[in-house]
């Protein structure tokens, strides 16, 4: 099981994947505001997408669980 | 009775006793680990595999303690002259007696008389509990060693390549160079072992989580290059000591100009849209000289890029923010590796060229915590203070003190560019609008008005802001086509060679932090 976190403060613009989607390392998985920045989120492993914890306009913190990767 | 021929003999016998270093057994488990003895690695750093060594019988009558577990020797690398300080972790582990801190505080000494680099070879497990009072306390132990580094900082170059272990105070000679190389699996660096930390604190940790290779060149930031084998550092060392001058006397050399990599346009790299990600890598790879990068701390805070290149043959250090990676905002890590990076170039003589597409400094309370006001005067203060030729390039947005840490107009730098595209100013046109005109558009209930309403001040505000006003104000010093982007900044360098100046009289800054 694998967590990808948000990587700075900020809002979920939109999630990308859905459950059961296979990602490979460096696919963006999450984009994020920030800053008024349009931030992708990547996931660093290679797995399959078992839970989504985010929907879009949520505020997250740094480090905050984003999708869990199976 | 002895004779000249016996005593010729019995010195090659010695001398072969010390060369081999210590037990086969400790020899025999490097290749497993992937590890080179001593004398491999400097055959391997040196031009030739020639030196010429100190110390080479100390502490001879021990008899189990070769050389005191360390070589010291100078020699060339690409023809110059260099010192280096090596450990034998096949001597007791690579630790530290009396003589082996002796022999590194001379060769430190040598490499200031001589005023070249000097090289740490670092592979060690820290000093000899037994031999402490002879090593540890006094002038001329082992804290003598980190006050020369503190020393010869800025005077001549020195790296650091790290094999093994650099425990406890060994951990110190990484953190005084200026740059450490360290291979993953088997450099570490902590103040306590795990063992230690486990019996002190309660802690129970592994060796890779508590002082490892990795962690150190992603989280810690003690770590500067990240590299996969003893080779692969060597090599590296050989390469980067290529950009810098023997000491601070001499400028970097040239070398042949090369064509970039990169044909791409830079106006299909850079999107129009602020907001959007771009990979920072592409400009600089369409600017500077093929296969000149050579990166520094490229996975800690990647969200700013900062590396040594070459334009035209010219050395330049390259400090860029990184939009793909957290906005290219500044965060505290930033701050602080941007921060010791202009210092290196600053010491040695190497121009700076920021490219700046920064949205500001991050805000919130996490960072507010870990005190990036500070960080960030840290880095204000490095880019202030640097007096070699200083170019500030607005690739395509430079927002509050970002405009600020990127070498804005009223930090010095030699010009101030920017490219058709750019925007500069105290914020973005969102956040702006936003906070002149927020009651207004609370006021406003139609959505459709709303929003017709907020594109039409954040379009006066782009205007506001326009590149041409700012060139007409003489706020940016010249608008450059991005096609001529290389070829404006390599005839700038040149022309910024005989830059000579002094930023301020005094004994020395009191340096945020």
């Amino acid at each position: 099981m694998k967590e990808i976190v948000s990587s700075m403060a900020g809002t979920i613009l939109n999630v990308v994947v859905s459950e059961g989607e296979t990602v490979e390392a460096g696919k963006v998985v999450v984009m994020l505001e920030s800053m008024k920045m349009e931030i992708p989120i990547e996931s660093q492993v290679n797995g399959v997408v078992k839970e989504i914890r985010v929907s879009p306009g949520e505020f997250v913190n740094e480090g905050d669980v984003l999708i869990v990767l199976e | 009775m002895t004779n000249l021929k016996d005593l010729s003999n019995t010195y090659v016998e010695n001398k072969n006793k010390v060369y081999k270093g210590g037990h086969q057994k400790y020899h025999d488990k490097l290749a497993s680990q992937n590890k080179l003895f001593v004398r491999d690695r400097l055959k391997l750093l040196f031009d030739d595999g020639i030196y010429q060594e100190d110390g080479l019988f100390a502490n001879f009558m021990a008899e189990d303690l070769p050389a005191d577990g360390v070589v010291t020797a100078i020699g060339k690398i690409h023809g110059r002259t260099v010192c280096v300080m090596a450990n034998d972790s096949t001597v007791k582990a690579g630790s530290w007696g009396a003589r082996t801190v002796e022999k590194i505080i001379r060769i430190q000494e040598t490499a200031e008389k001589l005023k070249v680099p000097i090289l740490y070879l670092v592979d060690s497990a820290g000093a000899r509990i037994t031999d402490q009072l002879e090593m540890f306390p006094n002038r001329r132990g082992a804290g003598r060693i980190f006050y020369n580094q503190v020393k010869l900082s800025g005077m001549v170059p020195q790296i650091c390549l790290l094999f093994g272990p650099s425990a406890a105070g060994g951990a110190y000679i990484p953190a005084f160079c200026d740059i450490v190389f360290m291979v993953e699996g088997n450099a570490s660096m902590y103040l306590g072992s795990p063992r230690m930390a486990e019996k002190v604190i309660g802690e129970k940790v592994t060796l890779e989580e508590m002082g490892g290779a990795r962690m150190h060149c992603t989280i810690s930031g003690c770590g500067d290059v990240l590299v996969k084998s003893e080779e692969e550092a060597i090599e590296g060392a050989r390469r980067y000591i290529t950009y810098f001058p023997q000491s601070f006397k001499e400028k970097p050399k040239m070398e042949k100009s090369l064509p970039p990599v990169s044909t791409k346009p830079l106006e299909d790299i850079i999107p129009i849209n602020q907001n959007a990600p771009f990979d920072m890598y592409e400009c600089i790879n369409a600017i500077i000289d093929e296969g000149s990068f050579f990166e520094v701390k490229k996975l800690f805070a990647p969200e700013l890029i900062t590396g040594l290149a070459r334009i035209d043959g010219r050395v330049v250090g390259i400090i860029a923010n990184q939009p793909k990676v957290k906005g290219g905002v500044l965060f505290v890590d930033s701050a602080d590796k941007g921060a010791k990076f202009i210092q290196l170039c600053d010491a040695f003589h190497i121009p700076l060229l920021f490219l700046a597409d920064v949205p500001g400094f991050m805000i919130g309370t996490k960072v507010e915590r870990e005190g990036i006001i500070r960080h960030g005067a840290k880095l204000i203060a490095a880019m202030s203070s640097a007096t070699v030729p200083k170019i500030s390039v607005i690739v395509r947005k430079a927002y509050g003190a970002g405009l600020y840490a990127m070498a804005g107009p009223a930090f010095e730098p030699d010009c101030c560019i920017a490219l058709p595209t750019a925007q500069i100013a105290v914020m973005g046109p969102e956040a702006a609008v936003n906070a002149v005109y927020s009651n207004k558009i609370n006021e406003i209930k139609d959505p459709k008005e709303k929003l017709a309403f907020i594109m039409e001040k954040q379009n006066e505000y782009k205007q506001h802001i326009d590149i041409y006003k700012l060139a007409s104000e003489l706020i940016i010093d010249d608008i450059v086509q991005p096609s001529e982007l290389r070829s404006v900044l390599s005839e700038r360098l040149k022309l910024y060679e005989s830059k000579d100046m002094i930023f301020s009289v005094r004994k020395h800054p009191v340096y945020p932090v």
